[in-house]
């Protein structure tokens, strides 16, 4: 158990440039831009966002799996510690055994033509974890037997499952390898509620079982509020607040991630009419606004807004904000209950 | 005056694996200017009964013989299930009842303009000329505020976001005046903050048009804040209504209850998520009597696995198909 | 917490438990193959396919004459089809028979033959009789220019299906040199199959090398191939035929043309199947389970072995199945008019060169019995083919 860090994101850049045709100008989409992260060991950290917000960029290159424009991650853990921005193929190589990758759409993440005892063993046998066929076959038993599957089950294939059930295969593909760091991308949105609760209570019950550190990517703002200890907050690729759970939840200190929490629709019929209305869309990644990057939906946008991109400082403990006018916002309005 | 009586509506497909039951003896009301929730989760039925209100359901479906729904506009009732013609159901489809989709990509056009998709079906429906067609349609434009109307209406499907292609279906859905308007998952593909303003504009057009809205959602929140009334499905059937407040705030059936205590809460971030044990079974793998006993924690073995409950009141207008709550009635 | 088990609480019997079992483990192949049999068209086509491949494959056993000029009956050119039959007014008889003749030359048919039957004369079909000598390895290759010929004759059997006792049995009838028409198409059949076979073995190796290359790699090597793929596709088949047809000299041997024809089939038509191949590729290498592969750190060899090539094996079997009909056709076409085979190799294109005369179309029509076989086996493979798209992608309605 150490204290440093298994992320350290620092001035993070992912662009990518989309050409316009042989002699059209480039266009870039800034799909993440100088995001500063720091994700504790054995956290459940959340990253929400709406489209567009670069949450699913960000967490993908978290695992090296779209290029860096520019910035570092550093990954570490109690035996390794290495740039991903820098890594050497071999560390590379590394690094995969470490970190995996949980994803959204259970239908398309397992290959349809593969029994369940396949997919969950091809990492083994990709990585060369395992010497023996027996040795894999009681690897993938032991950890379908965490993921709550059934053992008869993994003679079969993909399509004799619900998505719920696929969506355990997922995980047990993923944690097979024994890695210490997951991206959950969207793990649940396209599970019906009555079993996204059974894959989140599973997800927890896994992180705390085996140690491991999530980054639970998410539009979702009450699931992220049920399972993650540390929340960060996108928009438009720009980190705009970050927080420890309960304190973003009971204050938040941001226009914007106060405009999410009133847009979630209340289960309370008579609680309606309260939500802040945010009028307007998110604007084109690729050529975003000058100044605040929400400044265009702002309520409170002001002159100083218009011009100059605040920064996350620290305000607070661990309560960072980017936002040029919070400390008056926050003095003059209560914190309103979702 | 009810707008709307479903009665019966049974519905099947034929398939590679065999005739699965999608809809099972699911029956209805709806008045004017009222807003039912359809809930449920994959499986349930709703969309494709929100589809035989239309009859857009694809040609492998089979109804049961006692379906009947019966649709009561200025003339008078229509008997859905009776018409046959083309012509007789253009009455239905897109001229007193219209529907919004969930993908609103997929109900346009991708090479016709917006507004020549919204002045067709007004042609089409409600016999205008061009120019009248497309003053109302760049009208409905704006009312559902769509910023720059007259631009937009010349604009393709690809051109609009994600928020603005959903309002520029409703104004399509809308500019008809229907009475009846299908809602089939509109907001589930949104962000949220677009959710919101989808919603709220959705509320402020019940009160100015008075239609009937059928919302169908898997979202309880958003029938919370949009639905007077709700009927919950499970696997075909079903198997609570009532007025919203009613059901949310004291849910009768197990299924209801177990979905609403699945269910995120942001007031209480410390209880634990409790899903609802087990799997939605497989249509292929339908359970004998009542369809949710397979993963009820009340479930009595010898009656709920045998016999199929049927809809029994459980206080005014809240109705409910479960063994339990019949029980206790008799008790009381 | 709970496990998931099974939810088939229904009172199931045990056969439709096993049933659902085996949907739930059946692999691609398995479930392609339950989607093509409740196919009817394409199943009764794909038996008609099976017995006319073994027809031509047995061609030799199931012939009673050579099919060359070296086993033409002298005494029935230009002959009527002969049907053995097993009554008439004589009686009937177990044993099959056909009825001996006379021939000779008349002043009334223009100096055609005028055959009369003589019912007295029964000639009786045996099974399994003797006949010509056929060989199943038989290479002879006399390539031109080379300093070897390749001879090698091995297993050589005589053992025919029927035959009869006295004179000669032609089911289908005889052309003008006295060709048994029914051994001739047997062989026909085989000539056609085996072209195609050829054909569509060299385009598919072809385009799977560049399709596959094409398709795997994308960027500036997929352009580059494509403009070279599109290329070739736009060069004119007919004449490119014609020049080829000039180029090759007549001392060439039959085998050696027929080789030749077949590669140039597959040089012709291995675009249209690279470009499926590529598409197959591109579609499958953005799927969301080879990134997971390409997460573990999995190689290039291991996503195309392990994902790539079971995902579009069914697609590609199609692909094949439609592909040959044209090879056949194609074959066919340049056969008739003279540029593709020749003597004594047999195709379906070389039987129909001799139909092209008024004289056999209007007293010959025997000759067109080929015809119906050829058109036969052209729409066997294409309600198979057809039929194998409808079965092949048996996960596209396992979406939410």
């Amino acid at each position: 158990m150490s204290d440093k860090p298994v992320m350290s994101v620092k001035g993070l850049s992912v662009h990518y440039p989309i050409s316009g045709g042989l002699f059209a100008p480039k266009v870039v989409v800034r799909a993440v831009e100088n995001v500063t992260l720091d994700i504790p060991h054995r956290s459940f950290f959340g990253l929400v966002g709406e489209s567009g917000s670069g949450k699913t960029t960000l967490g993908r290159a978290m695992l090296k799996a779209t290029p860096i424009t520019s910035g570092s991650i550093r990954y570490s853990d109690d035996e390794v510690s290495y740039d991903l921005a820098e890594v050497t193929k071999a560390e590379l190589k590394d690094y995969r055994k470490r970190a995996q990758l949980i994803f959204q759409d259970p239908y398309a993440a397992l290959s349809p033509r593969m029994t369940v005892r396949d997919i969950i063993a091809e990492p083994l046998e990709v990585m060369g974890l395992t010497k023996t066929r027996e040795e894999t076959d009681k690897r993938v038993r032991e950890i379908a037997a965490k993921c709550r599957l059934n053992l008869e089950h993994l003679r079969r294939f993909p399509h004799a499952f619900s998505g719920g059930q696929r969506q355990r295969i997922s995980i047990a593909r993923a944690l097979v390898s024994k890695p210490r760091f997951i991206v959950a991308d969207e793990s649940v949105a396209a599970l019906d509620v009555s079993i996204q609760a059974d894959v989140l209570n599973l997800l927890k019950s896994l992180q705390e079982e085996l140690g491991l550190t999530f980054l639970f990517i998410s539009h979702d703002l009450s699931v992220i509020a049920h399972i993650c200890d540390h929340v960060a907050v996108m928009y438009l690729g720009r980190l705009v607040e970050t927080a420890p759970t309960r304190a973003l939840f009971a204050a938040p200190r941001h226009p914007y991630t106060k405009a999410l929490m009133s847009a979630i629709p209340s289960l309370d019929p008579d609680h309606r009419g309260q939500a802040q209305k945010l009028e307007g869309e998110i604007p084109s990644p690729t050529n975003p606004p000058p100044g605040c990057k929400f400044q265009t939906r702002c309520p409170h946008a002001i002159d100083i807004c218009r011009v100059e991109e605040p920064l996350l400082e620290h305000s607070g403990l661990e309560h960072d904000v980017a936002c040029h006018r919070w400390e008056e916002l926050a003095a003059s309005l209560t914190p309103e209950p979702a | 005056m009810t707008l709307l009586k479903v009665e019966n509506l049974t519905l099947g497909f034929h398939t590679d694996e065999g005739l699965i039951t999608a809809v099972d003896d699911v029956s209805f009301d709806l008045e004017a200017g009222e807003v039912m929730g359809l809930v449920g989760e994959s499986g349930s039925g709703k969309s494709v009964t929100a589809k035989s209100l239309m009859k857009l359901n694809p040609g492998n479906a089979v109804y049961g013989d006692k379906t009947k729904i019966t649709l009561t506009l200025d003339d008078g009732p229509i008997d859905v299930m009776g018409l046959r013609t083309a012509r007789e159901m253009q009455v239905v489809r897109g001229g007193s009842v219209s529907m919004i989709f969930q993908e609103p990509m997929a109900s346009f056009a991708p090479a016709i303009t917006v507004g020549d998709q919204m002045t067709e079906q007004l042609q089409l429906h409600k016999n205008m000329t061009r120019r009248e067609a497309t003053e109302l349609s760049i009208e409905m434009l704006n009312r559902v505020g769509i910023s720059d109307a007259a631009t937009r209406f010349k604009q393709y499907a690809f051109e609009l976001s994600g928020g603005m292609r959903q309002r520029a279906m409703i104004a399509m859905a809308l500019s008809t005046s229907p009475k009846l308007l299908i809602a089939d998952e509109p907001t589930t593909a949104l962000d949220v903050t677009i959710q919101a303003q989808v919603i709220d504009l959705m509320k402020d057009l019940v009160d100015e048009f008075g239609m009937g809205i059928i919302f169908i959602t898997h979202d309880l929140g958003v029938i919370a804040q949009t639905a007077d009334k709700v009927a919950v499905m499970y696997l075909g059937r079903v198997i609570e209504t009532g007025p919203v407040r009613e059901v949310l705030r004291n849910p009768a059936h197990p299924y209801t209850q177990g979905l609403l205590n699945a269910l995120p809460d942001l007031e209480d971030l410390d209880t634990p998520l409790s899903p609802i044990p087990g799997d939605i079974p497989s249509p292929l793998e339908r359970p004998t009597g009542c369809v949710f006993h397979t993963r009820c924690p009340i479930a009595m073995a010898g009656r709920c696995d045998v016999e199929i409950p049927q809809m029994g009141p459980v206080s005014t207008g809240h109705e409910a198909a479960c063994f339990a709550v019949e029980d206790q009635r008799m008790a009381s | 917490m709970t496990d998931i088990t099974d939810t088939a609480v229904t009172a199931e019997s045990e056969a439709e438990r096993r049933k659902k079992e085996a949907y739930f483990t059946a692999s691609q192949g398995q479930l392609i193959w339950a989607r093509f049999k409740k196919q009817r068209a394409a199943m009764v086509a794909a038996t008609a396919l099976i017995v006319m491949i073994l027809m031509g494959m047995f061609a030799p056993f199931l012939s009673p004459y050579d099919p060359t000029i070296a086993g033409r009956d002298k005494q029935y050119e230009y002959g009527a089809p002969q049907i053995p039959i097993f009554w008439d007014e004589n009686g009937f008889s177990a044993r099959p028979f056909i009825y001996g003749f006379e021939r000779h030359r008349s002043l009334a048919t223009n100096f055609r033959w005028v055959t009369t039957i003589n019912k007295d004369d029964r000639r009786y079909v045996y099974f399994f009789v003797q006949g010509w000598e056929y060989s199943l390895i038989d290479i002879v290759l006399g390539l031109p220019g080379r300093a070897f010929h390749i001879n090698i004759k091995a297993l050589t059997f005589s053992t025919h299906l029927f035959g009869v006792d006295k004179g000669g049995i032609h089911i289908f009838g005889t052309d003008v040199a006295g060709k048994d028409i029914y051994s001739r198409t047997l062989h026909a059949i085989y000539t056609s199959l085996a072209v195609g076979t050829i054909g569509v073995g060299i385009a598919f190796v072809l385009a799977l090398v560049i399709g596959g290359v094409s398709g795997f790699y994308g960027g500036w090597i997929d352009g580059l191939l494509q403009m070279i793929t599109d290329a070739v596709r736009t060069v004119p088949a007919i004449p490119l035929f014609m020049a080829l047809a000039a180029f090759v000299p007549d001392t060439w041997s039959a085998e050696a043309r027929f080789l030749f024809i077949s590669c140039i089939l597959g040089l012709i038509g291995w675009p249209t199947l690279a470009r499926r191949v590529r598409t197959h590729l591109l579609t499958e290498r953005s799927q969301e389970y080879v990134l997971a592969a390409e997460l573990c750190g999995a190689s290039a060899g291991h996503i195309i072995r392990r994902h790539l090539l079971p995902s579009f094996t069914s697609y590609i079997i199609v692909d094949l199945v439609i592909s040959f009909p044209y090879m056949v056709l194609s074959e066919t076409a340049l056969s008739f008019i003279g540029l593709g085979l020749k003597d004594p190799v047999n195709s379906l294109g070389v039987m129909l060169q001799n139909v092209s005369k008024a004289d056999v179309l209007l007293n010959y029509q025997w000759h067109f019995i080929p015809v119906l076989f050829f058109i036969a086996l052209v729409l066997a493979f294409v309600f198979v083919g057809d039929g194998l798209r409808d079965a092949a992608d048996p996960y596209a309605s396992t979406k939410k």
